[in-house]
């Protein structure tokens, strides 16, 4: 076989290689060739985050609208800080609307739920929910209803 | 009595003085760059030895795990009534640990062989040496050459043998299964990431495909120059390089996907 013909197979494999790293990053794990979308911040205090990790999805209607960045502890309150990074075109959110720790499933991953209010203000970068509802504990419930409160 | 102890000293010796010998061996296949001119025609033709013609038992291999993968996943995940998962599960393994362990064991048996068994011939028919008498390092022009291709041929074969492990994945769940093809890629697409899986996976298949080449060279390039040694060099290359691998990856697997 010629030096050329040689090259020219070695080539066709290297491309292979190539085609099919591309379908793994587009088809397999779904990364998008668009850069990431512009978002704000926004902040809400809970007493319990529950499972609730960074990553995780910020949704209304159970559409994802945002991710959720951090989960710090606040000193002062001791309360949970969540930082959520929200979708610039979703930039009407009610002010007086509430987030929500709900479970996705019986045994799914947890995330915030949106419930909209009625205010004609939205939240804009910087701003904290008003109103916050926790994560649901199974334990603290099974322990309430057997002690009768 | 004393004559074990000697004996257990010396295997602890030529233990210790073979891994110095491999290492000396590779700053010199490392150091050692040939020149641009003479050097890339014999890598074109070492990949083709190694990557080109181990690309059919890749793809083959690959494509009958995939189908397996589907097929066990779908009866398992049915009982629990989540058979739409069965994507996410065949994509995560083969991406994750089978593409580059099941690869890396196929390459150390298909190429790594081949690869000891023709060094070792070359060293016991005095090629090696004549080409020292001539002024030419064998190491820039048989070493080299071999070990560089076997590092860069791995990662593709290994990223091959994952994207058609996946379409064999598919071919089973969805178009002999009905499982429904949107929530197959959905899942999948949701929960394997990039940077965290595709990539850790070809980084796996990188250092694999490094040992296993460094392993083979070295076995051929070290063993006694006899027929009954270069058989014995050829199996020990297949025997290290997949306690190698597996070894390997459970350290890997440990660093990147453990939560410590």
């Amino acid at each position: 076989m010629t030096q050329r013909t040689t090259e020219i197979i070695v080539g066709l494999f290297m491309i292979a290689g190539l085609a099919a790293l591309l379908f793994l990053a587009l088809q397999v794990s779904g990364l998008s060739p668009k850069p990431a979308e512009d978002t704000y911040r926004v902040y809400a205090n809970f007493n319990d985050t529950g499972g609730l990790t960074p990553r995780g999805r910020v949704s209304m209607a159970g559409v994802t609208v945002g991710t959720i960045e951090s989960i710090s502890l606040d000193k002062k309150t001791f309360q949970a800080r969540v930082t959520m990074a929200i979708h610039s075109d979703i930039d009407n959110i009610p002010a007086d609307s509430s987030a929500v720790i709900r479970t996705s499933g019986l045994l799914g991953e947890q995330y915030i739920d949106i419930s909209v209010g009625g205010d004609m203000e939205s939240l804009a970068e910087g701003d904290t929910f008003y109103s916050t509802q926790s994560a649901m504990n199974l334990e603290r419930l099974i322990g309430n209803f057997a002690s009768g409160r | 009595m004393i004559d074990r102890v000697v004996a257990l000293g010396h295997l602890g010796l030529t233990v210790v003085s073979s891994f110095g010998r491999s290492g000396r061996f590779l700053a010199g296949v490392l150091l050692g760059v040939p020149r641009p001119a003479t050097g890339f025609p014999l890598l074109i033709k070492q990949l083709y030895g190694v990557g080109v013609l181990s690309l059919a038992i890749v793809i083959v291999s690959g494509l009958f795990i995939g189908m397996v993968l589907g097929l066990q996943g779908y009866t398992i995940l049915s009982d629990y009534g989540s058979e739409a998962a069965i994507g996410q599960m065949i994509a995560l393994t083969l991406v994750r640990e089978l593409g580059p362990v099941v690869t890396a064991l196929l390459f150390a048996g298909r190429a790594g062989s081949a690869l000891t068994a023709e060094i070792g011939l070359m060293k016991a028919t005095e090629q090696l040496s004549s080409m020292e008498m001539m002024g030419v390092d064998p190491l820039r022009r048989v070493i080299a050459p071999r070990l560089w291709a076997g590092f860069i041929a791995m990662p593709v074969l290994a990223i091959i043998f994952s994207a058609v492990g996946i379409w064999g994945g598919m071919l089973v769940g969805v178009d002999w299964l009905g499982v429904f093809e949107g929530s197959f890629w959905g899942n999948m697409q949701s929960s394997v990431d990039f940077a965290e899986d595709v990539m850790n996976g070809v980084i796996k298949s990188v250092v694999f495909g490094f040992v296993c080449s460094w392993i083979a060279v070295y076995q051929g390039y070290d063993c006694v120059p006899t027929s009954a040694g270069i058989s014995a060099a050829t199996t020990k290359t297949v025997v290290y390089s997949s306690l190698a691998v597996l070894g390997l990856d459970f350290v890997l697997t440990a660093i990147m996907f453990g939560d410590f």
